[in-house]
């Protein structure tokens, strides 16, 4: 072990267990996010934003860190022994990484010390030495007495010469070695996938519908993944939906809280609503007017609760009261924009985004919510918006008290 | 006002049962293998609960071995005779109202290899005695039967059915799950022609995670669980001292008590049986009186899906089950309900009531109060 990474980073010395080789050896990990830097003078807002989400995040995880901007640059430091795979899970996410690149910092102690520096990481860091690379050497410290191109050279060399399995390949390598000359010297060589998206908090904030199901909390993760904050209305039932069909919804909030950040959940009580409409209409424009009252209450809490926009988990055709028909028939009902993430997504394609962040095994626990409750054999698929608008009308009597308590007496969870 | 009637799922611990298990965490915390005073104190509270199982069961204290619970006692029995039996041997015989614990087991020794067949009930849950009579071969190891189905709490007759399988094959062993039995009825394993028996503490007022199973001393089963060699090899692992004791008295409250424990519950069980049955569109698949399980009434409410009426009943502060508690994670359709023959649109209608020394005849009143009131509610609102 070379003794110059034990710096400041070092869990190792306590119980020289081999596995925690890795937290002493990065010391710092490099933030990279692609779209930011095109914000052009709204460019700082969208960085504080991230250091802001950055510095969220990393709470979680055990250790102190210094989250540092630098030249156009975010680096996370390490101030104290830290658990790397729970650190690289922190910022994995992180909407706004593109990506993150664990990172050694050799102080300034000559050359040729740097030189053997970066031949102990490689041998470290790639025990089987058959690989492609390129050395990129960066100056930012100009009174560095060795130019980039040289440091290039030489440090190729010096890596050909101690491991001659491997190979120069300066078009496509597989290993790129960045070298920076700061006051410091910063060495990486890999780039872990970020979330990527744009920070929370620099789009406004959305009412996201979540019904228990896969569909929304996948939709509301795209949104947020915009930069937007979420907030979440849920349909609660009971005795028709179960305390536990409730606590799903909240366990899922939570989930897709890990990457949105906290998310405010509102249970709406809709049992009388929809008994109300059971009796009054239609048996089979049951789903779709009770849509239509979902949408007309989530829309006066998102006004209420400044909510710019609503979130469904709606997908074309998927089931009956998702047809362009249907749609349509519901969509009338808001003013606010419906943004509706999945809506040219195939089953499959939600279920494998649901999986990737988590909520599927959540989402695919078996209690009824309250769209499926009271659900026709045959509910209409081509509804006419004329003949709901007329069936609506019979609800006329108590609707709106109804509708006023449900959102007046609504429950509000904080999920985080 | 809340009413527990879940009692078959799990029991409110009896505060004599906390009181004495406090103490041994607080005070009484060796370990019984330890050589110091400690370790025999821990060792003699272990020792008590045995004795006071076993005058339970007018069995040896010797024969209990305690376990983790229900699941483990009936797994310990299946599992360690198979392994002990499986050269003399490899059929098994069960019947088709079995909990999970033990079905669930056969099934694991099906796919090793073992032959199982399932009994039928007839419409009241008891077993086919013919069939049993037709199934026992020679190279039957074991036959398992519960003691008191836990849906409908039908009582098996199991001291016929062993005497029956004995007399075809005297070397077979019988294992009875006894989980909803034991404490309710009073078992005699000895002259029932029981090798072994299951039993599980927190259905007694005990505490969760501990039970026992009585193993007859002639009968030979190989351990499931190996290390320290604790409870004569068989059942290894540091000895959950409070737990043991704390189900130990548990067991002589209900044995000292029996009684009178039993004539409270079954005035709350006739209670609500009565009021039900006047109810229009109410079947009960439970036995009346001392015929079934003192704590078990399992009634269909026509017209009304059982999750809606249980949630709607919650509101009322009575809790209840449907299907059985233990399997409503996943919402199968019960295995006894179908095996006894209900109509299948009563299936998904069915709630189990279940009482505890706890429970007062005025609470069966206030649940038939709270059922009547429901009930047309509920069926106005159904999928049509």
């Amino acid at each position: 072990m070379p003794a110059r990474w034990q710096g400041t980073v070092n869990t190792a010395g306590k119980f020289g267990l081999d596995f925690e080789r890795i937290n002493m050896f990065y010391h710092s990990f490099l933030i990279k996010y692609a779209e930011i830097g095109t914000k052009g003078k709204n460019r700082y807002i969208f960085e504080d934003a991230l250091i802001q989400q950055i510095k969220q995040h990393l709470r979680k995880a055990d250790g102190e860190f210094a989250i540092v901007k630098e030249q156009g640059r975010i680096y996370v430091n390490a101030k104290s022994d830290y658990d790397y795979d729970e650190v690289i899970g922190a910022l994995k996410k992180v909407f706004g990484i593109v990506g993150i690149c664990p990172m050694v910092q050799l102080p300034d102690e000559g050359y040729e010390k740097l030189r053997k520096e970066i031949v102990r990481f490689i041998d470290e860091e790639y025990p089987d030495k058959h690989f492609t690379f390129k050395v990129r050497a960066k100056r930012t410290n100009k009174h560095y007495p060795v130019t980039s191109d040289e440091i290039n050279a030489d440090v190729g060399y010096d890596i050909l010469t101690a491991f001659p399995e491997t190979k120069v390949d300066v078009r496509n390598p597989e290993v790129m070695i960045h070298i920076e000359v700061r006051q410091q010297i910063n060495v990486y060589s890999k780039v872990i996938k970020g979330a990527g998206g744009l920070p929370i908090g620099t789009n406004g904030k959305a009412m996201l519908l979540l019904s228990g199901g896969i569909d929304s909390p996948v939709a509301g993760y795209m949104i947020a993944k915009r930069g937007v904050r979420l907030e979440a209305v849920y349909f609660h039932a009971p005795p028709y939906t179960s305390e536990r069909a409730k606590q799903k919804v909240i366990d899922l909030a939570k989930k897709v809280a890990e990457y949105a950040g906290p998310i405010k959940l509102h249970i709406v009580n809709f049992t009388e609503i929809q008994l109300y409409i059971y009796e009054q209409c239609p048996h089979d424009e049951l789903t779709i007017i009770m849509r239509r009252y979902m949408m007309r209450i989530a829309e006066r809490i998102a006004e209420e609760t400044g909510s710019i926009g609503l979130i469904t988990g709606e997908s074309i055709g998927q089931v009956a009261s998702q047809t362009m028909f249907s749609l349509q028939v519901t969509n009338e009902v808001c003013s606010l924009p419906v943004y509706r993430p999945v809506i040219g997504f195939d089953k499959q394609e939600i279920i494998d985004l649901a999986e990737e962040i988590g909520t599927f095994d959540t989402s695919i626990l078996p209690y009824e919510d309250c769209c499926t409750i009271f659900v026709a054999k045959h509910p209409v698929t081509k509804p006419n918006l004329g003949v709901i608008k007329k069936s609506e009308l019979k609800l006329s009597e108590k609707i709106e008290e109804m509708t006023e308590r449900a959102v007046s007496e609504r429950e509000e969870i904080e999920c985080f | 006002m809340k009413v527990y009637f879940d009692n078959a799922a799990t029991t409110r611990v009896d505060p004599r049962v906390t009181e004495l298990m406090v103490k041994i965490m607080d005070e009484d915390y060796g370990n019984p293998s330890s050589k110091y005073i400690m370790g025999l104190t821990a060792e003699n509270y272990v020792r008590e609960a045995r004795e006071r199982i076993a005058s339970s069961l007018k069995v040896k204290p010797s024969e209990i071995i305690f376990t983790s619970g229900g699941t483990e006692s009936d797994n310990m029995a299946l599992i360690g005779t198979a392994l002990a039996k499986k050269n003399r041997g490899r059929h098994i015989i069960s019947c088709n109202i079995e909990h999970a614990a033990v079905y669930k087991t056969l099934e694991f020794l099906e796919r090793e290899g073992f032959e199982i067949s399932f009994i039928g009930v007839d419409e009241r849950g008891h077993i086919d005695f013919e069939e049993l009579k037709k199934t026992v071969r020679p190279d039957t190891i074991l036959v398992s039967m519960m003691y008191v189905n836990n849906e409908i709490g039908a009582i098996e007759p199991v001291a016929e059915a062993s005497r029956i399988v004995k007399g075809i094959n005297p070397d077979c062993y019988f294992h009875t799950d006894a989980i909803q039995a034991y404490g309710k009825l009073v078992i005699r394993p000895k002259k029932e022609g029981i090798d072994m028996l299951s039993v599980s503490g927190h259905k007694i007022h005990g505490p969760k995670g501990v039970g026992f199973i009585y193993i007859n001393e002639k009968t030979r089963i190989e351990p499931i669980i190996f290390g320290g060699g604790q409870q004569r090899v068989l059942r290894s692992g540091t000895e959950n001292v409070p737990g043991i004791a704390g189900l130990g008295l548990a067991a002589e409250l209900y044995t000292k008590n029996h009684e009178e424990y039993i004539k409270g519950i079954l005035s709350v069980k006739e209670r609500l049986m009565e009021r039900l049955e006047r109810i229009e569109g109410v079947r009960l698949n439970s036995l009346p009186g001392e015929e079934s399980a003192p704590q078990i009434v399992s009634a269909s409410f026509g017209g009304v899906r059982a999750e809606v009426l249980l949630h709607a009943l919650e509101d009322k502060g009575i809790y209840v089950s449907s299907g059985s508690a233990c399997s409503s994670n996943h919402p199968a359709i019960s295995g006894t309900l179908r095996a006894i023959g209900l109509k299948k649109e009563l299936l998904d209608s069915t709630l189990r009531f279940s009482f505890g020394i706890f429970n007062k005849p005025e609470e069966a009143d206030y649940c038939a109060d709270c059922i009547e009131e429901l009930l047309p509610v509920l069926r106005r609102y159904t999928r049509r």
